[in-house]
């Protein structure tokens, strides 16, 4: 990964006269800006932005990529996230003038295109979940959840019922029981059995007249498929509650199951884990839901409709619970899932979940020797393995996660789901090939032989990383989340005068 | 294990209380709690003239990815905090029953005293854990 | 049809599968129960290669009106500006774009460096001592901020100005009735909000004070005077502002804002449909711990090397989880980088003179307008890149009209205000020329006239 010194910051880079811009000269007659703003409201200290060339710019983000690594540069099997390829003919067509450089509020006729993009994923993003109507506004999976969560409350509001609990199974992501928060209503958790369903006498206990909803990932965090779905929908559904689906997972079913199917009445979907939208580092992603036919009334507005040939924003729907997000969705994200969904089709659609689940299976079953399962059936896309053997040697998973990083490769997501001791994550998805996956197979066995025969090694990793661990306690206790110039140069000013600096507050 | 000082008292939310007479008592969390916790990065107390009351939340102590309530373990009033917690919460991983207290309460209802554990019951609690 | 992303030959399979010791995928999924199963094909069009690809996205790019061929009047939250060269290379650096959020530090550094560097701008810019790593965009940064200042409490309210973006507004109003919190919104007069009723408003339940600035009208608020309404009570005093005019303008941290959120578009953003975008939230030290969202802090490694991590998580929606306030999860990480590439291009002069481009442009613009006799303008207020104009006709068909001109009018201010019916709000950016503006000016004229 490069060089391991320091790399500075760009202010540090900065000197006074250089610039990295080319503005036009002022082709109109100027007045004088205090002849405009009364003088108090203008700016007194000019903000301390960077004075670099463009080279220099250019060499200084060109560095922070190389201390970076993303799924074209190795194998990213992070659970729960699908890191899948991210094809760049979806990047070409989302830089298209004619679809970068539009503006929401420009007549509806002239976005005619734009709203058919929008318009067809809609319609296709029906099908593939076997719900009535999808809003494309939610901008990320969590706001998604909250969007739903909201309709949900609406509905029961609009029958006069007063339901306020949400369950949520103990393998849910955090996220789940902070939407439900958010949404102003109450988390009931239950338990899981032993093998990673949905306690079902735990279930049909806690329903009753209170319940708005159940929240399932489906196939779980676990990986593992809900065998009792059937029995979970009725239940939920006789308690009068609606059934929820968290998408996080979608990878594992297009054209094989759909949440509509299984009975779920609403749906999020992550575009950027199963449809391709990149994931840039954390963000922006498309967080879309889906509903039956009894929430259409609330979802949020405006809807993208269409009337003969033409294409029209939608804002009359009296139930609605409102807007979520500015205009109409991540446009350019939900662009570039859609030309994903366009290269696929139906068939491609699924070979992907089926190739998912294959993959999964097989690094699976090639692990197990070597690693305990946490649960011990077929999976679907992927897989939790404990590190509970290992941590009997005194290594944890985060140990071996670190050694992961030696090896050039990207690590699993580890200790989570949290009712599995030292978990260890593992998704390969469809797009990585059977080498890929032998190769990083070979080392992990590798690592668990290190384990028994030299545990410093990985219990010291990573050894060859720009950094090495990092004290996050310090970082948490002093923070110190922005550059200051003057704070700087004093500190430099007191090291010359060899006392130590204790780190610069905030 | 963890250590408990003999004559305290201490809940069952891991507090631990050192009666100073003259119905005042000083509150901190025990040996077990901070070493469950790992390495404190922040703590946040109730302000001097606050009421608690008992088995409610009185504050949040932080981890690095952990955030955990503080039980008031009596009722009354604040009457003094320790400030140094504001700057350095790692005190109370260092020094749980002395440099790391966190307030001196004014009872309202000593008879809530009697209700805490001994020492030796709150080590025996622990074990169980 | 090929499928070029899928690696999986006939002979991988078959070897796989014999591994697993079964015949066929099928087995896999035999845990679904049969009744659930999807049966037959996915209704949706089938696959196309890529050359079919880019002639199907290509023909519908172009039954859009789009900026490289238009010259846009269009603002009120997303603008065409200039966006330097360097953006589009840096954001299409793989290591960036397909890149998970940095939750493995030691190989993440790029991108929680350039987080750091982001928080640092935005500080800069706003003149407050604390930003995060961003938002999904600006309206709901706005109504996070919120989210913040009420905090979980009980019968409180927060006060806010008719001036702020309605499409913020009504997301607030989302967010309050989750929350339980009222929202009280204050009326404008002659553009900017009123401020006597605003001190009305104001009540000891009032959680925060929120406007924007300069606001939807492209107006600059006497924050001098709402800051020592919204601070006479406990409330927070929240600002939304417009970051490129914080070039010009005294940031709100000057004016002793609590919290100020915006969006970032205009600096290094596409407009792309208005999404996504990116939102900054930017606090006081002593808010430091309140603030939603990912944060990325400073710190050294086991050699004293500095490093970079994400910090203060115990704040975060998956550690607070039933006590959380806000489940965001996620940052607008690329579109971050894209604007602290765009800023750091800028720089310290940069974003002064792009900034004053603007002012300077608005104000050829109104003068020329104010020759209008059809036309007049209703505000007197200072503007930083948008005005409000009084038009002789609806303004779709002013708008329609201007089109054929291959410009992109403005925006129609009854939609949101009926009293504004027949009012449009322009916006000129740095991006517009002399000539495209003198256009515009020439159209309205014979528009009016017609």
């Amino acid at each position: 990964m490069g060089n391991n010194k320091e790399k500075e910051l760009i202010f540090e880079m900065s000197k006074k006269g250089r610039v990295a811009y080319s503005l036009s000269e002022c082709d109109v007659p100027e007045v004088a800006l205090d002849s405009v703003f009364p003088a108090e409201y203008l700016r007194q200290t000019p903000a301390e932005l960077p004075e670099v060339s463009e080279l220099d710019l250019m060499r200084h983000y060109t560095e922070l990529s190389n201390r970076n690594i993303g799924i074209d540069t190795t194998f990213y099997p992070l659970g729960s996230c699908t890191m899948k390829y991210n094809p760049k003919i979806n990047e070409d067509v989302a830089r298209y003038a004619g679809f970068a450089k539009i503006h929401p509020y420009q007549a509806e006729e002239t976005l005619q295109g734009a709203l058919q993009v929008l318009y067809d994923l809609q319609t296709e993003l029906c099908e593939i979940t076997g719900m009535d109507e999808v809003s494309l506004q939610p901008a990320a999976g969590a706001q998604g959840e909250w969007t739903a969560l909201m309709m949900i409350r609406a509905y029961h509001e609009s029958r006069g019922e007063n339901r306020t609990q949400v369950i949520v199974p103990d393998t849910a992501h955090g996220t789940n029981p902070a939407s439900v928060a958010v949404a102003g209503l109450e988390t009931v958790t239950i338990s899981s059995d032993d093998q990673g369903n949905v306690n079902l006498d735990e279930l049909r206990k806690a329903v009753g007249p209170k319940t708005a909803a159940l929240m399932l990932t489906n196939p779980s965090t676990l990986g593992l498929f809900e065998e009792n779905i059937v029995e979970i929908a009725k239940i939920v559904h006789e308690a009068g509650g609606m059934l929820y689906y968290d998408g996080a997972n979608t990878n594992a079913i297009l054209g094989i199951t759909r949440p509509g199917d299984m009975g779920f009445d609403v749906v999020h979907l992550n575009m950027h884990k199963t449809f391709t939208g990149p994931h840039g580092g954390g963000g922006p992603g498309a967080g879309p839901i889906g509903c039956k036919k009894e929430l259409v009334p609330f979802l949020p507005r405006p809807k993208v409709v269409k009337d003969g040939e033409t294409y029209r924003l939608d804002y009359d729907i009296p139930q609605s619970i409102g807007r979520v997000k500015a205009y109409y969705g991540n446009f350019g994200i939900l662009l570039r899932t859609f030309v994903y969904i366009r290269a696929n089709g139906p068939v491609g659609l699924r070979r992907v979940s089926e190739e998912a689940v294959l993959n999964a299976n097989y690094m699976m079953r090639k692990l197990a020797p070597y690693y305990d399962l946490a649960y011990d059936r077929v999976c679907k896309h992927e897989f939790v393995l404990s590190g509970r053997r290992q941590k009997k040697l005194g290594v944890r998973t985060l140990d071996i996660a670190k050694r992961l990083l030696d090896f050039g490769y990207h690590p699993p997501t580890i200790y989570f789901p949290l009712i599995v001791d030292e978990c260890m994550m593992i998704e390969p998805t469809e797009t990585e090939s059977k080498e890929t996956m032998d190769k990083f197979i070979d080392v992990l066995i590798e690592i668990a032989k290190e384990v028994e025969e030299n545990p410093a090694i990985v219990q010291e990793a990573p050894h060859t990383t720009v950094v090495s661990r990092l004290d996050e306690v310090t970082a948490a206790r002093k923070p110190v989340l922005r550059y200051r110039k003057a704070l700087q140069e004093q500190a430099a000013l007191q090291e010359e005068g060899s006392k130590v600096n204790e780190g610069v507050n905030v | 294990m963890s250590k408990v000082v003999e004559n305290w008292l201490y809940s069952k939310e891991h507090e631990w209380v050192e009666v100073l007479g003259e119905n005042r008592v000083r509150v901190g969390i025990t040996d077990f709690a901070q070493n469950q916790l790992g390495d404190l990065v922040f703590v946040e107390i109730p302000q001097v003239g606050d009421e608690v009351t008992a088995d409610e939340t009185m504050g949040t102590v932080e981890s690095v990815k952990a955030v955990s309530d503080l039980f008031s373990p009596v009722s009354g009033k604040v009457v003094e905090v320790n400030g140094e917690l504001e700057d350095s919460p790692e005190v109370i991983n260092s020094d749980a029953y002395g440099q790391g207290w966190m307030i001196v309460i004014e009872l309202s209802n000593p008879d809530e005293l009697s209700g805490l554990l001994t020492a030796g019951q709150y080590a025996a609690f622990v074990e169980e854990e | 049809m090929n499928y070029r992303y899928l690696p999986t030959t006939p002979e991988d399979k078959a070897e796989m599968l014999s591994f697993l010791g079964i015949e066929s995928v099928e087995e896999l999924f035999a845990d679904i129960p049969e009744s659930v199963r999807f049966k037959g094909s996915l209704q949706i069009p089938a696959a196309l290669s890529e050359p079919d690809t880019v002639r199907h996205f290509t023909k519908l790019a172009r039954k859009n009106v789009d900026a490289s061929e238009y010259a846009y009047f269009l603002g009120a939250g997303i603008y065409d500006h200039y966006i330097p060269s360097t953006v589009n290379h840096v954001i299409s650096r793989s290591e960036f774009y397909t890149a998970y959020t940095p939750y493995q530090p030691e190989i993440s550094q790029g991108e929680l460096q350039a987080i750091f560097e982001f928080q640092t701008m935005i500080c800069e810019l706003s003149g407050m001592e604390v930003a995060n790593s961003s938002m999904y965009d600006g309206a709901t940064a706005f109504a996070e901020a919120a989210n913040l200042a009420v905090g979980g409490a009980s019968g409180k309210n927060v006060v806010v100005s008719k001036a702020v973006h309605p499409e913020a507004r009504e997301i607030l109003q989302v967010n309050a009735k989750g929350q339980g919190y009222e929202v009280i919104e204050v009326d404008c007069k002659g553009g900017v909000t009123d401020l006597a009723a605003l001190e009305s408003a104001v009540n000891e339940n009032t959680a925060a004070v929120m406007v924007q600035y300069p606001n939807f009208f492209g107006a600059v608020e006497d924050l001098v005077s709402i800051e020592k309404i919204a601070h006479k009570q406990k409330g927070l005093f929240v600002v939304s502002s417009n970051p490129l005019a914080l070039g010009v303008l005294q940031p709100p941290g000057a004016y002793n804002a609590d919290i100020v959120v915006g969006e970032v578009q205009p600096l290094g953003i596409q407009m792309q449909l208005g999404g996504p975008s990116c939102g900054y939230f930017a606090v006081k030290e002593k808010l430091m711990r309140k603030i939603p969202g990912r944060i990325v802090g400073q710190t050294t490694d086991q050699e004293g090397k500095r490093g970079f991590v994400l910090t203060l998580q115990a704040r975060e929606q998956h550690i607070r989880r039933e006590k959380a306030t806000s489940n965001i999860c996620s940052n607008q990480a690329l579109n971050a980088l894209a604007a602290s590439v765009a800023m750091s291009a800028l720089g310290k002069t940069g974003v002064q003179e792009m900034a004053r481009l603007n002012v300077q442009k608005t104000q050829y613009a109104i003068r020329e307008i104010a020759k209008l006799a059809d036309y007049s303008l209703v505000h007197h207020n200072p503007v930083f890149n948008e005005f409000v104009v009084k038009a002789p006709k609806a303004v779709a068909e002013v708008n329609r009209e201007l089109l054929k001109r291959k410009i992109v009018g403005g925006y129609d201010l009854g939609c949101d205000y009926p009293e504004l019916a027949g009012h449009m709000l322009l916006a000129v950016t740095e991006a517009r020329t002399k000539e495209e503006i003198d256009a515009l000016v020439q159209g309205l004229e014979e528009i009016g006239r017609g």
